[in-house]
């Protein structure tokens, strides 16, 4: 209400009142503009021009200036402005290159008062002077700028742009004798009134044509301009070089810019196509409009700002015939739907995660981990009071999680996917190599599950007899490992021992858990107060609340005991122990002795993801003869997708890859192409770049396989000029050179190139090789003692 | 180097850079009594001499053009030859037309092509027809779909309509057009399909102008570009256009035609800096003038409804639908369309680069660039502003297809262009299949022929841009 005081005395006993509200025009708008006293506005279009007076709650027509039985071409305007000194002065832009004055005074019906013809191609813009009464400035598509002295019948100075058209010239409002224009071609120019012929300064603003521009109205020398590249700029003009200090990115070109009257950092912004919201913008929040105005159905052609002192009304005018004004108030505002959460890992696997500080504390019953090392932190900003009224108060938290280096090694992960072999040889070969490598990085049960592949896919005919006895030696080995079976399947008075076991092992992923340490950083917020750091107020407290937060993040691995299977394993292998547990072994093995059994048992254990080895094995004798690989896609399927489950995408596919058709029918596209997707993200989040490309190749998905046809284009540059070779052939455009010779053969080098560091000569690797093999002189000549390692 | 074939082999492919070895090659098998075709019509186009368009010492810039469109298309085919005329434009020609067809964009690579087949029978331009009927089965379409439009998938025969529209009367398209290609159903269309979709209508429409425009002549490879019959004496060694343009006494028309030209060009330019007197009801009767006579200059020979060749026909579907005159009398005329309430700087080109990014900026370079391009000269006069000529044939097309400039004065048009002229930009740009050679050589009788390409060009783009922007029109209104 201090502020509604204000310009009260500033409009001398006027208090702007009013509400939401609009009325209809006959035909689109294209351009609006106020009388100084806030309490008419006029619009002009193609087929109105017309002037409403705005009341209290609606607009009423006032005057129509559109007269004449047949209304000529000089009433289609372009533009309108309203003097800002003379309320009875008027003056348009037609789109057939007329200056147009008009007297509101007038006794009779027309009012029109001045014509000046001087431009040859449309008027975009017509300008009065802030404070002189017979200025008028006007900008045309023919490239050139026109002062008029509204005394004289003809342009005082003519000032040409030397470029394409003029879109929007506006008289700076401190500097009496600036004023600055936008062009086409990208670029503002600075001019001064008296000196018509040569600009003071341009610079480049935009890419593409530069639709607005717009005088700070307090700051001398800030300018905005809004161009068909979407963006909003604002431009510093104290210095010598004109320096871009904001810019806003909108989804569309940009029509109209208005700085808003009493904010320093709002600006208004409308659209020429496609989007018809008018948008404020606080220039140093340029990624989420502060308000937002919904009401047109159609481009918005004109906004203005009621009254020079007043930030609360907005007045627009559009294609769709309907003029509006719009309260503050009323606008709406993105920031209440914004979805206040981010989320992201560091390089070295932390993890940081901002939110709703509401959405945080809310679980705050949860109880701490003993020994978590976190260090919770709280800022908090001082409100900045001027600003206040315009912010919701923004409060967010900031987590920290960071990642024990150990557990988040991802080794395995690297060193599996360089070393897996997934085609090019016979299907059992395959299973057999990446089971090895399985095992050699200590992931028993992957290896398991590849051995198991071979033994169901490679029909026995083609898997040697010593393959198998090996597998079933192996088997024998690791006989322990059936502990993990026993897990699941054992009645608990058997099981009892390896339960513990296995909470042991679930204990222990805690403690990594715990050992990671984190910090939670709580960061309540509020809008930035530019320039100036507002010191922080540091308060520590305890934000229980928040660690849970973080097990969710992590691993869902809170309490709940079901959810012990979506432990990656990987990432903290559950060492199985080797426990002589003699009941376990008798169990299984009298299960063996029964074949009608066995059978059973085969598919309850692959069913189970935790499998033993050595009783595959011992039913794989026994069945083989009888089952077709297709009686176990539905299991394989499973054993995949519990992987993909998992976390370990990479076993998902590389099993897929290397079984091929055998399996691809079992699972649907959408879930391959998933894997696949997800898998090559990891694989190039790694810069295993060959790897990703082959699994790419491989791949039976048309999604997929099409990645690498996209981009193919490869852009080299010359060796000696360090230009983009544009050119198709091996020679660069500029320096007209080869780009690199091979010392050896003086060919073009296409492939590798190799070079020594000290001369800097080198050629085909092939070449160079050989020619060291016999010399240790640079092959060029150059009498380098080379040295290639 | 680009040397023109001494012997006539006619080798397509890039002359001096593949200098013919296969020609010796084949030559060779000519003797062991097997056929070898030879190539009809001397050079790219049948309205300009050979000599023209491959000059000894074509400059780097358009020489670096032909080798890229070779690479990048297997073959530098007679369009880009005589474009090549104004390296400038052709560079960014190249650019569109590559983006167009072959970078990822929203349809895939055989509709696109098959969508250039569909807007270039529109034209009934078989030259364009047979290269992309070619590029379609390279690029794996079903060739199927070649037997004619009854055979191409639903959703692309939904485009037929706006095809048509487009390419006769553009001023016709409505949002309800939009409406029915967009409606969700099975063979609907997204609105980014539709764009490029749109784009390469006009595209190809406005090239079939180019191609009838120029005389370009049938690639070595297509029908009618090769025979195996002997040559006879007279087609092989005249080259067109030589002996019938400028001769005796009709040569000195030609050049008082120029004079009178530049002097009204002149005028005109003085005229504008102090002519007051003009009413805008006169300015408005005499674009209304320009439309209505624009209707008087229909070809005045019906050159006989040549039989269409059948595998061009199949792809149309109502040939009689025609260019109608955008004003008839006692008709309800459309209304005209106010080249400043939907330009192409603003709306147009927003409303592209939302929908099919990167098109927009290339389409607006290409405008620009074609807008802009002057060499200064006209005829043998050099140091000439032609802004005033330019602008004149450009407003005139636009205003063909109904799209009036409040800032112009149609008058000019009247002053500027003359009626073999307006007759030859008529046609072409409005029923290309009737262009002739005759008329070709009888407008602006002694100007270079870069010079008449270039007015193809302009040709070319001005109707497409006019096509575009009722186009783009109706789906910024759909979409409101």
């Amino acid at each position: 209400m201090e502020k509604m005081a204000r310009v009260t005395t500033a409009l001398g006993g006027n208090t702007i009142t009013g509400r939401t509200m609009f009325c209809h025009l006959d035909a689109p708008a294209n351009a609006i503009s106020v009388c100084r006293d806030a309490a008419q506005v006029v619009v002009a279009g193609r087929n109105i021009f017309k002037i409403y007076s705005i009341d209290e709650d609606q607009f009423v027509e006032k005057l129509n200036l559109r007269v004449g039985r047949k209304p000529s071409l000089n009433f289609s305007c372009a533009d309108v402005v309203w003097h800002q000194m003379d309320e009875n002065l008027l003056a348009t832009a037609a789109t057939n290159g007329v200056v147009v004055t008009w007297n509101l005074g007038k006794p009779s019906r027309n009012k029109q008062d001045q014509l000046f013809t001087e431009h040859k191609r449309t008027v975009n813009k017509v300008c009065f002077h802030p404070t002189e009464v017979y200025m008028l400035l006007s900008g045309s598509q023919d490239g050139y700028m026109k002062c008029f002295d509204l005394r004289k019948k003809d342009s005082v100075s003519t000032f040409s742009g030397q470029s394409e058209s003029v879109r929007d010239v506006q008289f700076s409002i401190r500097d009496y004798f600036t004023f600055a224009a936008t062009f086409e071609n990208g670029n503002v120019q600075l001019w001064d009134i008296r000196r018509p012929d040569r600009y003071e300064r341009m610079f480049t603003a935009h890419n593409g044509p530069v639709f607005c521009c717009d005088w700070h109205p307090e700051d001398r020398g800030w300018l905005a301009t809004g161009g068909r590249d979407k963006m909003v700029k604002v431009w510093d003009m104290n210095t010598n070089r004109a320096k871009e200090i904001y810019c806003v990115q909108t989804i569309a070109s940009v029509a109209r810019v208005k700085w808003r009257p009493e904010c320093k950092h709002h600006i208004a912004t409308c659209s020429m196509m496609v989007d018809h919201n008018i948008y404020v913008w606080d220039v140093r929040r340029p990624f989420i409009p502060s308000a937002m105005f919904e009401e047109h159905k159609d481009v918005t052609t004109g906004i203005v700002w009621r009254h020079l002192h007043d930030p609360y009304f907005l007045l627009s005018g559009s294609k769709d015939s309907t003029l509006y004004q719009h309260i503050f108030k009323d606008a709406s505002q993105p920031i209440d739907r914004a979805n206040p959460e981010g989320l992201c890992y560091s390089l070295f696997g932390d993890l940081a995660f901002a939110a709703k500080e509401s959405l945080i504390s809310s679980d705050s019953n949860r109880k701490p981990y003993i020994g978590d090392r976190r260090h919770p932190i709280f800022f908090k900003r001082k409100m900045d009071p001027t600003e206040q009224f315009e912010y919701i108060s923004s409060s967010s938290t900031l987590s920290v999680f960071e990642t024990d280096l150990e557990s988040g090694s991802m080794d395995w992960f690297v060193r599996t996917a360089k070393q897996y072999a997934l085609a090019g040889r016979p299907l059992a070969e395959l299973c057999d190599h990446n089971a090895k490598v399985a095992k050699e990085l200590d992931r028993d049960q992957v290896a398991q599950t590849w051995t198991m592949l071979r033994i169901i896919y490679s029909s026995p005919g083609t898997v040697p007899s010593a393959n198998l006895n090996h597998s079933l030696g192996k088997g024998s080995t690791s006989l322990p490992l059936m502990n993990s079976f026993n897990l699941k399947d054992i009645p608990p008075g058997i099981g009892n021992e390896s339960r513990l076991e296995r909470s042991k092992g679930e204990s222990r992923s805690e403690n990594i858990l715990m050992d990671s340490s984190s910090t939670l950083i709580n960061n309540d917020e509020n809008e930035e107060t530019e320039g100036s750091d507002v010191p922080a107020d540091y308060l520590l407290g305890d934000v229980e609340g928040d660690e849970d937060e973080l097990y969710m993040m992590d691993h869902e691995n809170p309490h709940a005991e079901e959810q012990e299977y979506i432990l990656p394993q990987e990432a903290f292998p559950l060492r199985h122990e080797i426990v002589d547990n003699p009941s376990a072994l008798d169990h299984l093995q009298d299960k063996a002795d029964s074949p009608h059994v066995s059978g059973n048992e085969a598919e309850t254990v692959s069913l189970t993801p935790v499998e033993s080895f050595s009783l595959i094995s011992i039913s794989h004798s026994l069945y083989e003869n009888r089952l077709p690989p297709d009686f176990f896609s539905p299991i394989v399927r499973d054993v995949l997708l519990f992987y993909a489950e998992q976390g370990d995408v990479q076993m998902a596919v590389s099993v897929l890859i290397v079984l091929g058709d055998r399996i691809r029918k079992a699972i649907d596209e959408q879930t391959q192409e998933h894997w696949y997707t997800s898998y090559i993200d990891l694989l190039q989040r790694f810069q295993l770049w060959n790897v990703s490309n082959e699994v790419i190749k491989l791949s039976t998905c048309r999604a997929i396989n099409c990645l690498n046809q996209a981009s193919t284009t490869l852009h080299i540059n010359c060796s000696n000029c360090k230009r983009p070779m544009s050119n198709k052939g091996w020679i660069c455009d500029r320096c007209r050179q080869c780009a690199s010779m091979c010392a050896v053969c003086h060919h073009v080098v296409k492939g590798l190139f190799v070079w020594c560091q000290g001369c800097s000569h080198g050629g085909h690797l092939q070449h160079i090789m050989k020619w060291l093999e016999t010399s240790s002189h640079c092959p060029a000549g150059c009498g380098h003692l080379c040295e290639y390692t | 180097m680009i040397v023109a074939d001494s012997d006539g082999c006619g080798c397509t492919g890039i002359p001096g850079y593949l200098p013919c070895e296969e020609c010796g090659a084949l030559r060779s098998k000519e003797d062991r009594g097997i056929k070898i075709p030879r190539q009809l019509g001397r050079g790219p186009s049948s309205f300009i001499p050979v000599e023209e368009i491959l000059q000894e010492g074509v400059e780097h810039s358009r020489r670096q053009l032909f080798l890229e469109a070779f690479v990048s298309t297997g073959r530098v085919d007679n369009i880009a030859m005589v474009m090549g005329l104004h390296p400038e434009y052709l560079a960014s020609f190249w650019k569109t037309q590559y983006l167009l067809l072959r970078v990822d964009g929203p349809l895939p690579y055989h509709k696109r092509h098959y969508i250039a087949i569909l807007a270039a029978a529109r034209h009934q331009c078989s030259y364009l027809v047979g290269l992309h009927v070619a590029e379609f089965l390279k690029v794996g379409g079903n060739p199927q779909w070649l037997q004619g439009l009854h055979c191409a998938p639903q959703k692309l025969r939904n485009l037929n309509e706006i095809n048509k529209i487009l390419a006769h009367r553009p001023w016709l398209i409505t949002k309800e057009h939009i409406e029915a290609l967009l409606k969700t159903g099975e063979n609907s269309w997204s609105l980014a399909e539709l764009i490029q979709a749109l784009v390469l209508l006009t595209h190809y429409h406005s090239l079939a102008s180019f191609v009838f425009g120029c005389g370009i002549n049938p690639e070595a490879d297509q029908d009618g570009g090769h025979t195996c019959q002997p040559p006879s004496p007279r087609s092989c060694d005249s080259s067109p256009a030589s002996e019938d343009g400028v001769s005796g006494s009709n040569g000195k028309d030609a050049m008082q035609e120029v004079e009178v030209l530049m002097a009204r060009m002149k005028l005109l330019q003085e005229c504008q800096l102090e002519e007051e007197g003009v009413t805008q009801e006169e300015m408005e009767t005499r674009f209304e003038l320009e439309k209505t006579e624009s209707l008087l200059v229909a070809p005045s020979v019906d050159v006989a409804e040549h039989a269409l060749p059948p595998n061009v026909l199949c792809f149309v579907e109502d040939p009689e639908f025609g260019y109608k005159d955008f004003t008839r009398k006692g008709e309800q005329a459309p209304p005209t369309f106010r080249a400043q309430d939907y330009t192409w700087e603003d709306h147009g080109y927003s409303l592209i680069n939302r929908l099919y990014p990167d098109m927009g900026q290339l389409l607006d370079e290409k405008f620009q660039v074609v807008y802009n391009l002057t060499y200064n000269t006209i005829a043998m006069h050099s140091g000439v502003d032609t802004t005033m000529l330019r602008r004149a044939i450009w407003n005139y097309i636009h205003c063909v297809f109904g799209i009036r400039y409040d800032d112009y004065d149609y008058g000019e048009v009247n002053q500027l262009l003359e009626r073999s002229l307006k007759v030859y930009i008529k046609t072409v740009a409005c029923y290309p299949e009737k262009a002739t050679r005759r008329m070709y050589t009888h407008f602006w009788r002694h100007f270079k022929h870069s010079e008449k390409v270039h007015v193809n060009l302009l040709l070319l783009e001005a109707r497409m841009q006019a096509a575009l922007l009722y186009a783009l029109r109706a789906i910024t209104r759909y979409m409101t």
